[in-house]
């Protein structure tokens, strides 16, 4: 009976999407009040309907109501509970009720918190939410329904969860992305809205740009606590494979990288503004390509998912459409939009369009990486598939660029900036930047490779100018101390996204030059030297838990003779779904990893082993983190809520 | 030309010059790293229409499904060989040194990457087993379409 209920709630959500698709918006074309003011509680309660369905997915799994087919096929009596909740967005399903959760979760936001936005613009958003809310609910109930029954034959107990999605980082990652993903159909209905009326100035710029940020914010995080996952459950040691999956969170973020600064321009300066539609609808159609290629089964992928053609045909129709008919509304209402303003050769707005142009570039690449052997096929061609060095080396010449023009362009005034005061600035930034990035492998590593020369010196660069930057800024006119309290929220979030930025750099630099991976055959008692560490195989025992078996490697390692931490890495096969994991030990650093991943046995009592040693691979997800942070800061910053209240008490 | 002319002109080249590069770059990236994939068959007949073998030294992909009871492996080090097999019974071996995937068995589909070294052995710097009992990759289920219920047959008798 329970399940029922919540099959009957999406049932009303999706009606109430289809009222708060149509209702404010003929509202608003009809200058009727009462209609426009409609779309509030509508998108309210239809989250509302939204929850109750997405909890009662998850009591069901919680008392394990086998006689559901999802909870049948993702959960089992003996699994944590805290890996039931999370097993509820561990399938197909499920991942989609919480993809339309998180949608209905963005417009009841924008619904309750957008109090300074017109009545009319706001029903317009609102109603373009509620169209892609149509799309998604539709999809689950007719090709994917979460709470179809095994009745009258229901299992004793069920399939269990996939062993690698049993863990903490699986519990956040998806939510986060999907945050992200979702966070950007607000940006896209804010341009849609926008579009519809012709009315695209500055002050629509104001409103997107903090929802973009935070979706921004959520899809940062989420895709760096992806590659952290990927690093220590997957047991390969490596934090990013481009695989179609990861390209496919990877691209929204490129864009919605060039959004959050195209956006700025806009409002703070009122050019880029078509561009910056063109750039909210790819956003957000990049986000619904993603759910395509993730969830129709169309790639070749490592971790696909186990999926279906029927729901693949549903979401392409469901793309095209989006997609299509938003450009199709771009095409005719965009030539209308007129930007103001001229700006110089040497100037932050050129700046900005240069970081662009490489972010769009970047998009472009890994579009086509991702895209073409999927081409080649239907083409007939036959199968193939792109290698990573594909990606490597064409980011590897592209973040040149990208970095240099990321130092200079915080230094460049709005409008036109005399380069001459900068030249010498600028010169001793790289003289420095050169100098440290050559010294760094000098200290840190035993050779020079100058790929990572290249790759840290760019990221020394970024910071270098960064805090020139702000010395600049701050010491203009007033003392430096005071005049670094003076600086505004949104000043320093564009700090802490670049240097966050730098980290990465740096991170990859170091990891991907200076790795160093060995498989080994090892018995217990044996001993290796890698990296100035040396490695003992202490012995090898059992180490069961409450749905699988193991065998539990204890590891001993010293440096220079003396004794530094003690490792434990493990195998575990689990019984219900018949798989055996890797449990990678770590022992984590800020200038390295050591990373030990237990191969299978062999015979005469020896295993299989792989070590890594990674140096300064934290940064990588440290640096994700500081750009969130930063992120953080700009939605925080004065300016929205100032606005806000003015325009409140109009 | 007036300056406007001249700042639109420099514009245009910049656009110009940034995509060629960027073109450029990706093509000649593109034809390093595009490996094609192949069946145990295909890679004994050829493949497409003009049955074209792939060559040795080529870098490839391979799928199929684990023969049982061909895994060997070397008592010393980490050395590996297996054969693998598809639904139209052709027959190649591959080598590889290191850790299999969690999730290599005998009579499972895995994917491999690696470069041939003479007509049916491959040595193989990747191997890919599918990642939960639902999930194999497209081509391997294509390739191994109906193998669990007939078995396949070996030797020389390829259909």
């Amino acid at each position: 009976m329970i399940p029922e209920i919540g099959h009957f709630s999406l049932i009303v959500a999706t009606g109430l999407s289809f009222l708060l698709a149509i209702y404010p918006l003929i509202g608003a074309k009809i200058n009727h009040a009462g209609m426009m003011n409609s779309a509030k509680p509508l998108a309210i309660v239809q989250f509302m309907f939204m929850m109750i369905s997405f909890s009662i997915l998850a009591y069901s799994f919680a008392t394990d109501d086998f006689s559901i087919a999802y909870v049948a096929s993702n959960s089992n009596s003996l699994l944590p509970i805290q890996y039931k909740i999370s097993a509820v967005w561990g399938g197909h399903e499920g991942s989609l009720l919480l993809w339309a959760l998180t949608l209905g979760g963005w417009t009841a936001a924008v619904a309750v918190f957008s109090r300074g936005i017109p009545v009319d613009a706001l029903a317009r958003v609102l109603a373009v939410m509620g169209m892609i809310a149509i799309g998604f609910n539709l999809f689950i109930l007719l090709t994917s329904n979460p709470f179809d029954r095994t009745l009258p034959f229901l299992p004793l107990d069920g399939n269990d969860l996939n062993p690698l999605l049993q863990d903490v980082g699986l519990i956040f990652h998806p939510p986060m992305l999907y945050m992200g993903y979702v966070g950007f159909s607000v940006a896209f209905a804010f341009a849609i809205a926008a579009l519809m009326t012709g009315r695209l100035d500055s002050t629509w710029a104001r409103w997107s740009r903090p929802w973009t940020l935070v979706a921004w914010v959520f899809l940062t995080g989420g895709i760096v606590l992806g590659s952290w996952w990927a690093y220590y459950e997957l047991g390969w040691g490596g934090w990013w494979f481009w695989d179609p999956v990861e390209n496919s969170s990877f691209m929204p973020w490129l864009a919605g990288t060039a959004l959050i600064h195209s956006l700025a321009v806009s409002e703070k300066r009122g050019v880029f503004k078509s561009w910056t539609v063109l750039l909210s609808i790819s956003a957000f159609s990049l986000s619904l390509l993603g759910t395509f290629l993730v969830r129709s089964g169309v790639l070749v992928s490592v971790h696909a998912f186990a999926s279906d053609p029927s729901r693949g045909l549903f979401i392409l129709a469901f793309l095209v459409t989006v997609v299509g008919g938003s450009l199709l509304l771009y095409a005719f209402k965009g030539a209308s939009i007129k930007s103001r303003g001229k700006y110089g050769l040497f100037s932050r707005e050129s700046m900005l369009l240069v970081n662009n142009v490489l972010l769009i570039a970047a998009l472009l690449v890994v579009l086509i990486g991702t895209l073409l052997p999927l081409v080649h096929k239907e083409l007939g061609l036959g199968s193939i598939s792109i290698g990573v060095p594909f990606f490597n080396n064409i980011f590897f010449y592209m973040v040149i660029p990208f970095a240099i023009a990321l130092g200079v362009a915080p230094l460049m005034r709005w409008k036109n900036q005399d380069i001459k005061p900068l030249v010498s600035q600028l010169t001793i930034a790289a003289i420095a930047s050169i100098v440290i990035g050559i010294l760094m492998p000098a200290i840190f590593a035993d050779k020079i490779k100058w790929v990572a020369v290249t790759g840290f010196t760019l990221g020394v660069w970024v910071i270098v100018t960064s805090c020139m930057e702000v010395y600049m800024r701050a010491t203009h006119r007033h003392t430096l101390l005071k005049g670094l309290t003076k600086l505004g929220r949104s000043h320093w979030a564009m700090v802490l996204g670049h240097i966050g930025l730098a980290m990465v750099l740096i991170g990859i630099s170091a990891t991907q030059n200076y790795k160093i991976e060995k498989d080994l055959r090892m018995v217990p008692g044996d001993e290796v030297v890698f990296a100035d560490y040396l490695f003992k195989l202490d012995g090898i025992a059992d180490a069961d838990g409450a749905n699988y078996e193991g065998y539990e490697a204890v590891f001993t390692i010293s440096k220079n003779g003396k004794f530094e931490t003690e490792m434990r890495a493990e195998k575990r096969n689990y019984f219900v779904q018949r798989s055996m994991m890797t449990e990678a030990a770590i022992d984590w650093g800020v200038t390295r990893d050591l990373y030990i991943a237990l191969g299978e046995q062999l015979e005469d009592n020896s295993w299989a082993v792989r070590i890594y040693y990674e140096p300064f691979i934290r940064f990588i997800w440290w640096g994700g983190l500081v750009m969130s942070i930063g992120g953080l800061f700009a939605v925080s910053d004065r300016r929205y809520r100032f606005v806000n209240k003015k325009i409140a008490a109009k | 030309m007036n300056p406007r002319r001249k700042k639109r002109l420099s514009i245009a080249l910049v656009i110009i010059l940034g995509l060629g590069s960027v073109t450029g770059l990706v093509l000649y990236a593109l034809k390093q790293n595009i490996d094609l994939f192949y069946t145990p068959t295909q890679m004994i007949e050829g493949l497409g229409e003009e049955k074209v073998r792939p060559i040795a030294g080529q870098r490839l992909r391979i799928g199929g499904l684990v023969l049982p009871g061909s895994v060997k492996r070397s008592s010393e080090d980490l050395k590996v060989r297996f054969q693998l097999t598809d639904n139209k019974g052709g027959i190649v071996t591959l080598e590889y040194e290191g850790i299999l995937p969690d999730l290599f068995r005998e009579g499972q589909g895995i994917v491999a990457q690696g470069t041939l070294k003479s007509a049916t052995v491959i040595s193989a710097t990747e191997v890919l087993a599918k990642h939960d009992e639902e999930y194999m990759p497209p081509e391997v289920a294509e390739a191994v379409k109906g193998i669990q219920h007939t078995k396949p047959k070996y030797g020389n008798d390829t259909k």
